[in-house]
């Protein structure tokens, strides 16, 4: 499982780094989007992968830390998600306002000679 | 009233985001907005004064030795979210409140009314500085710099124009990778000591296993490029001068505090994990010729700046690289000048963004630049709902105050700004560089030490001469080439902000012996964070004393 969860993390921090450093702003804003799940996942893999462990602890009392999963990570993902949600749509539409004022796609508002 | 006073820490994050949150949802009066901005900010600058005077054992009953801790939601320290005012804090969350101050009467002569939200944004802008300064828990920094930078997306982008949104567009898309690269180190630094709460942090890195140590290391070295990219160390710098000049001539103003947030972490994080003697010689190596590099981009690019917007922005890098410089000395007598040295070039470099706005429009409307970052064509007006504004690049014909000698103003106005952004005497940004080096030159000289510090001393005079030579040349093309000038009407409310920060600095040369002792406290606080770290861990919230 480790291995798995640490290649997709490499894959999508390769494909997001590599798109980050494309010229066209939809390339750019598909990077950063990728970047995002990729640092989510790490995040939550510094909790610790484990199974089969909740990461709220019942109500009866029941209190040795083994049994459950670390849930600081989780939450810090949680907000990490909505926030990077927030920026990237707001990056959209300056996207957007840039493709309207500039006439072109490319992330310096004008084509290379 | 004790208790009242109890939950002063949080009043700077709750005040404006009430008051944001207000402006956005309530009718759209304009009076209305106004008086809350203005109301909000009012309040933040009682609370500073309140913060900076009790912080000065004035009231040791509510809390001792220089450092206040707020938990949120009453959790005890390492488990909650953790407020702490320190002298530093303080100290940041006071300058916050002067420069908002300053550029919000600012705006309110017509930049406020050039796109919707405004206010809203400012005021969330400046819950996310009062938060990042005032905040103990490391994740929380990082909401509170997403928080601020969020906003500052929205106000580098207002007024709108190819230019902005073309200088806007690298900005975030610069800024967010170093959001991910700030997320990246939180979640290593949590995996391996299993806290975000910075006092406790540094009492744990010391139990570290030496595998889990060099991870953590890494975990805050990637922390540190984040920072960095705020603070605009060079080469992680390029988007910041086009999109400062870039930026309406208040929210520059505000953006000159802005990259002082990333300074502020450093000093912050970098004092407290000082204490649990952690391997640093690497990060202050890496501090000081960066921050050399950074100097050396500042100067150069102030000298080649043809326009007085881009030379301030210049102007903050080389002043951030300085400070990092510094830093990266590690010498405990070059604190309190390092910050003597932000504050006074934090209001110099924020009157001078204003100042710029005013001198913009001494020159004919014809020219390029003025067309290059004119608003918007009416269409999008049309499209928020917002009236057409007054070009504010245009002598405009609006009512307002002309001032007779308003030239006359507009040259001593950018006369104090030379001498303080050169450090020159008589103003404070002569007695802060003189401060700085007076520190090190008195400083024991250890063998490795001494060509850092006389490299030092030689970026310290290079910054100014710099300044100097570039001012001369942009000052003179400004007032005293005849042609194609047009002599600007000033209105008071813009002129008025421009005054205020810089009689502040004189002011602050003035008062330049308590405010130096103050800054040694703060200093001397700094560098002993074990008071911090036992009061961050020992508060019990609720508790009256």
């Amino acid at each position: 499982m480790e291995l798995i969860f640490a290649t997709a993390i490499g894959v999508l921090t390769g494909s997001g780094v590599w798109l980050l450093l494309r010229p066209r702003t939809f390339q750019v804003i598909m990077g950063l989007a990728l970047l995002s799940y990729a640092v989510n996942l790490f995040i939550f893999g510094m909790g610790r992968l484990v199974t089969d462990r909740p990461p709220i602890i019942n109500a009866d009392g029941a209190t040795d830390p083994a049994l459950y999963a670390d849930p600081v990570p989780q939450a810090l993902v949680l907000t990490a998600i909505v926030i990077s949600f927030a920026t990237t749509a707001l990056f959209l539409v300056v996207l957007l306002a840039a493709r309207g004022l500039t006439g072109t796609d490319h992330v310096d508002g004008r084509e290379p000679e | 009233m004790m208790t009242w006073l109890q939950h002063l820490p949080v009043l700077p994050i709750v005040v404006p985001l009430i008051a944001g949150a207000l402006i956005l949802f309530l009718p759209e009066r304009y009076g209305l907005r106004i008086t809350l901005a203005l109301t909000s900010v009012l309040i933040q600058l009682a609370v500073a004064i309140t913060l900076l005077y009790l912080i000065t054992d004035a009231a040791p009953q509510i809390w001792q030795e220089g450092v206040g801790v707020y938990n949120i939601g009453a959790w005890p320290a390492p488990f909650g979210i953790v407020l702490v005012v320190d002298r530093l804090a303080a100290m940041m969350v006071m300058l916050t409140a002067v420069v908002a101050l300053a550029s919000l009467v600012y705006s309110l002569a017509n930049w406020d009314r050039v796109a919707p939200g405004f206010h809203s944004m400012f005021q969330f802008l400046l819950m996310g500085l009062n938060g990042a300064f005032l905040t103990g828990d490391l994740f929380n920094l990082f909401v509170f710099f997403e928080v601020l930078l969020a906003s500052s997306y929205g106000l580098a982008l207002h007024g709108s124009g190819p230019s902005r949104v073309k200088a806007g567009l690298h900005y975030i898309a610069v800024n967010l990778t170093a959001s991910f690269l700030f997320l990246i180190g939180v979640a290593m630094i949590y995996g391996m000591t299993g806290t975000l709460n910075m006092a406790d942090l540094a009492e744990r890195v010391v139990l570290l296993a030496p595998a889990d140590r060099s991870l953590f290391e890494a975990g805050a070295a990637i922390l540190g490029v984040a920072f960095f990219v705020k603070a605009g160390i060079w080469p992680l710098n390029f988007w910041l001068p086009s999109t400062y000049a870039a930026a309406s001539a208040p929210v520059g103003a505000v953006f000159a505090l802005m990259t002082k947030v990333g300074i502020y972490a450093v000093v912050r994080i970098g004092t407290l994990l000082a204490s649990a003697d952690v391997e640093t010689s690497f990060i202050d190596v890496g501090l000081f010729y960066g921050g050399a590099a950074t100097v050396a981009f500042g100067v150069i690019g102030m000298l080649a700046a043809q326009h007085l917007g881009r030379f301030v922005s210049y102007s903050v890098i080389a002043s951030a690289g300085l400070l990092l410089m510094s830093l990266g000395l590690r010498n405990e007598e070059l604190t309190a000048p390092i910050l003597f040295y932000l504050t006074s070039s934090v209001l110099a470099t924020a009157a001078f963004f204003m100042l710029n706005g005013l001198t913009e429009r001494m020159r004919l409307t014809s020219t390029n630049d003025a067309a290059d970052i004119a608003p918007l064509p009416d269409v999008t007006y049309l499209g928020f709902g917002v009236k057409e504004p007054a070009d504010p690049h245009s002598p405009s014909d609006e009512v307002g105050i002309a001032i007779p000698a308003a030239m006359a103003f507009l040259g001593l106005a950018f006369v104090c700004c030379v001498l303080l952004v050169a450090g020159l005497p008589p103003l404070s940004g002569f007695v802060a560089k003189f401060a700085m080096l007076h520190a090190v030159v008195t400083a024991a000289p250890g063998a490795a030490e001494s060509w850092h510090s006389w490299v030092l001393i030689a970026a310290v005079l290079a910054t100014g001469f710099g300044a100097v030579i570039a001012l001369a040349r942009i000052g003179l093309r400004l007032f005293w080439s005849v042609t194609g000038r047009t002599t600007p009407r000033l209105r008071l409310i813009e002129v008025g902000p421009v005054a205020f920060l810089i009689v502040l600095c004189i002011g602050l040369t003035a008062a330049a012996g308590p405010v130096m002792m103050y800054l040694q406290s703060a200093a001397e606080s700094l560098h002993a964070p074990e008071v911090y770290i036992r009061l961050v861990h020992t508060h019990v919230a609720g508790v009256a004393p």
